[in-house]
């Protein structure tokens, strides 16, 4: 009667893990998106750091998923093949009389069970990270911090859980759920689907979907951060991530060398009443930009190839919520997921797929595939790997985007992946077209075409993501 | 490893005429390397007219005026690639190139000569604020979409910028049938070339608005219009002087910028004012035997100061090869003061080949009336009446063997009363 055991709300990179980690056991599992592919809300946008796990509330939730995420992503990022730096992190303290704030980060730290902490003196810090202030007067180092691809890390996990037989639904909508019998049917403005069991990432969304079965109401504020990103070329200003001493709405503004090399700055914190308004403004471009420079003094900003905001889920509770609700049987939440969710998706991924399958009383299947192959990043090869690969598939020698030198190859095998990419923007997240230094001006005409050609659309109705943005206007 | 004269990266107008006059100069062994599909660079998106007057005295579209060079190619046997990336260029002159057929291939040059054309500064670089939809494109963007592929990008449009690029595309998109609503221009004076204003706006009623500039995107999937807003002389937005536009398109012409990507893995060094590699007299670069031209050394407005200034360095690296090597003497530097931003070259050789030195040279704002000023150890060496200068059209005086001979240590090229 039910058409999946288990329906995961949104592809995000909890979504994803948890879909991935159902699908080792013996259950048919369906993740529906409301957006045209994987990775297209909160994942997308945010600072891409793996958290030591110093900062979380101890015995907290936040504590316990962020710890294992961390271990998890550095074990996943070798067999699910994404990007995953580990670079430490440094939180800054400017002030004597803030002493007691950076000691009591590192005894959280130490409660909660992370490793290798350390007090620096100011001198230890900028010996370390020269362009770090003058004015630091010591910092907590937290070696195990590490800085990991979003995108990369999404859909790895998306296109493993595929690999294990999870479905896909994307451009689908819940927009209602009730109870029926022993499962839920979700109304999702095209047909109903029927699940035994839900689990709920639904992000900004999270709490709707929560409210929906459930009496006991969450309430999720969107969080909107923007942040800043710098030419790679300037990109090693820092090699460890830097923050300063947190405040009461999070982590404060960092600097960072992402994974990919480019300069980091970001992100404040706004709440907003709409869950999609990922605007840019001057005031908080300027407040980034400002707070950014009391840590590392020089940034470059002149060298900004693109600002961008991300709205993440705060719950007023200020934990994650995770588990079963206790009013609603077979419903799952991860909600409230803001700050460190990054890290801790394949953590929380792997805690519900736990609760679900003991639930269904499912087993494990003894064919799950644990490890999947990313797409070959042709131009890190050597001469001799790439022309090898070259010989084998003459597209990967085309090279389309000349900032980031991505190659037709890549972007075909982007939208042929399963989840493939089905917008300009699904290619770009997946082989990096278009996030160099000329944000995509070059390769947008080369791109587009290879993507209605593969699609078999006609050109109008490439997108830049879902209906309605498309790039061309007939 | 094969080995080249000379190695010729980019096969637009600049790396034709390099080509070109490097052959003609007595070199038989010439490679260009191109990554588009066709020769030709970004003239073959330039379908509208105004190339050529000075080169070859008549009026040709770009399409037109690349065939010309491409025909000059072709007819003196010069090898060249197509779709063909060079991923590296060491300070050894060794050159790595990918393409399809071969894979990744390394080539030994000779000389070099770097014709690699420049790029569009995107919104991210711009500082504008709001939603992410699509609908916003760079002017050339925009122009190779509707001109190469045929595709129409936008019904209502609004262009920030008035670049050549924005200004040309302003007409093109209303000759499309789309509606351009307006023009905003940050500074005060436009970018672009007086000629463009006349005939891209002005014919067609567009408005211009000098010291606008675009504040906020509105519209999460496709652009749904734009906040312009007033600029004060620091060019901060006035706060109340907001207004909306409908709109469906964005198109940025806000400046260009050389391509020197392959410059800096060479070691080569880059002026901080043009972005481009710092030459001699010679258009050679800090790196031996690595000669730079067009758009990639500094960017032009007219194509045709492109070919002229790419045959000096086609001949010049061809001459290199010829010598082994060129000695290089003494230098004298050439700075840009008073009005002027800079100068190409930005230093010349006491024992200068050519008889004649072209420098070119841009200002920073609108000057009537003023002398253009060159001098070197207090001696007044050329002064130049000039009508009217504007940073949009591109500057140049001559300097001969005899005015050389005056000079005393570093010139300086300045305006003056």
């Amino acid at each position: 009667m039910f058409d999946y055991d288990v329906c995961v709300i949104g592809a995000g990179a909890v979504g994803t893990a948890t879909a991935r980690e159902l699908t080792r056991y013996r259950l048919s599992v369906c993740v529906i998106e409301k957006e045209e592919d994987v990775c297209s809300g909160t994942s997308k946008a945010n600072s891409g750091i793996v958290h030591a796990g110093y900062d979380p509330e101890p015995g907290s939730m936040k504590a316990r998923m962020n710890l294992r995420g961390a271990e998890l992503i550095r074990k996943l990022s070798k067999n699910l093949d994404f990007s995953y730096r580990q670079n430490g992190a440094l939180v800054l303290c400017f002030d004597e009389a803030d002493r007691p704030g950076l000691d009591r980060l590192y005894e959280r730290g130490l409660r909660n069970g992370v490793e290798g902490l350390e007090i620096l003196t100011g001198e230890e810090v900028r010996k370390r990270e020269p362009a770090v202030s003058g004015d630091v007067v010591a910092a907590l180092w937290a070696p195990t911090s590490g800085v990991v691809c979003p995108f990369g890390m999404t859909f790895a996990f998306a296109e493993n859980a595929a690999q294990n037989g999870a479905e896909f639904r994307f451009l689908t909508e819940v927009k209602g759920i009730e109870k029926a019998g022993e499962g839920y049917v979700l109304h999702t403005g095209g047909e109903d689907i029927l699940a035994r069991f839900v689990v709920n990432a639904a992000g900004v969304r999270s709490a709707e979907m929560h409210n929906a079965v459930s009496g006991n109401r969450l309430e999720i504020t969107p969080r909107r951060g923007e942040y800043v990103l710098m030419d790679r070329e300037v990109g090693g200003l820092v090699s460890s991530t830097i923050f300063q001493l947190p405040g009461k709405m999070g982590k404060g503004v960092l600097v960072a060398q992402t994974v990919h090399g480019n300069l980091l700055v970001g992100p404040n914190a706004v709440d907003v009443e709409d869950g999609e308004d990922t605007e840019t403004t001057p005031e908080g471009t300027d407040e980034i930009k400002e707070r950014a420079r009391k840590s590392v003094p020089d940034i470059p900003y002149n060298r900004v190839i693109t600002g961008f905001a991300g709205v993440r889920a705060h719950e007023k509770g200020g934990d994650f919520i995770i588990g079963e609700i206790p009013d609603a049987e077979g419903f799952f939440d991860a909600a409230g997921i803001e700050s460190p969710g990054l890290t801790a998706a394949p953590a929380i991924g792997e805690y519900l797929a736990g609760l679900v399958a003991e639930k269904a009383g499912a087993e494990r299947k003894e064919d799950f595939i644990s490890s999947r192959r990313g797409i070959p990043q042709v131009a890190k090869l050597s001469p001799e790997e790439r022309s090898a690969l070259i010989a084998e598939r003459p597209e990967y020698g085309r090279i389309i985007c000349r900032c980031e030198s991505i190659s037709e190859g890549e972007i075909i095998d982007a939208i042929e992946r399963n989840p493939g990419a089905r917008s300009m923007d699904g290619i770009k997240r997946r082989v990096r077209q278009g996030m160099g230094r000329c944000q995509a001006g070059f390769c947008t005409p080369g791109a587009m075409d290879i993507l209605a050609e593969r699609l078999g659309i006609p050109v109008e109705k490439v997108t830049k993501n879902r209906p309605g943005s498309e790039l061309l206007k007939w | 490893m094969e080995y080249h004269d000379i190695v010729i990266i980019g096969g637009g107008p600049a790396g034709l005429a390099a080509a070109v006059s490097a052959y003609d100069a007595g070199c038989r062994d010439v490679l260009v390397i191109e990554r588009d599909e066709r020769l030709g660079g970004i003239l073959n998106q330039c379908i509208h007219n105004g190339f050529g007057l000075h080169t070859f005295k008549e009026e040709l579209t770009g399409p037109e005026y690349a065939e010309r060079y491409i025909r000059q190619a072709e007819e003196r046997g010069i090898k060249y690639m197509l779709r063909t990336i060079v991923a590296d260029v060491s300070p050894e002159r060794e050159i790595l190139y990918v393409n399809r057929d071969e894979g990744a291939v390394r080539v030994k040059a000779g000389a070099i000569v770097l014709a690699m054309g420049c790029r569009e500064r995107p919104r991210g670089a711009l500082g504008i604020h709001g939603y992410r939809p699509a609908g916003i494109y760079t002017a050339g963007t925009a122009q190779r979409l509707m001109n190469i592929e045929g595709y129409m990008v936008g019904r209502e449009v609004v262009i920030l910028g008035s670049g050549d690029i924005g200004l040309i595309m302003a007409r093109r998109m209303t000759l499309e049938g789309a509606k351009v609503k307006v023009v905003a221009e940050l500074m005060p004076y436009s970018g672009g070339l007086k000629r463009n204003i006349v005939q891209c706006l002005d014919d067609y009623g567009i408005p211009l608005r000098l010291s606008h500039t675009v504040t906020k995107i509105h519209g999460k999937r496709r652009v749904e219009g734009v906040t312009i807003s007033e600029v004060g002389p620091d060019r901060r937005p006035l706060p109340g002087t907001e207004e909306f536009y409908s709109c469906d398109t964005l198109l940025l012409s806000c400046g260009l910028i050389p391509e020197n990507e392959l410059s800096k893995q060479a070691g080569i060094t880059l002026s901080r004012v043009t972005g481009g590699p710092e030459v001699d007299d010679g258009l050679e670069t800090s790196a031996e035997g690595v000669f730079a031209c067009g758009n990639v050394l500094h960017v032009h407005d007219l194509v045709d100061f492109v070919s002229e200034e790419a045959a000096r360095a086609g001949r010049n690296a061809a001459a290199w090869v010829a010598e082994g090597g060129s000695d290089r003497g003494g230098e004298l530097p050439v700075t840009a003061e008073n009005g002027v931003t800079y100068t190409v070259p930005q230093r010349i050789r006491t024992d200068a080949h050519d008889e004649k030195i072209t420098v070119r040279f841009r200002v920073n704002g609108v000057y009537r009336d003023k002398y253009v000023a060159v001098r070197s150890g207090g001696a007044e060496i050329k002064r130049l009446k000039r009508r009217i200068m504007a940073p949009g059209e591109m500057e140049e005086l001559t300097l001969t063997g005899e005015d050389l001979g005056k000079c005393a240590g570093g010139i300086t090229v300045g305006l003056e009363d």
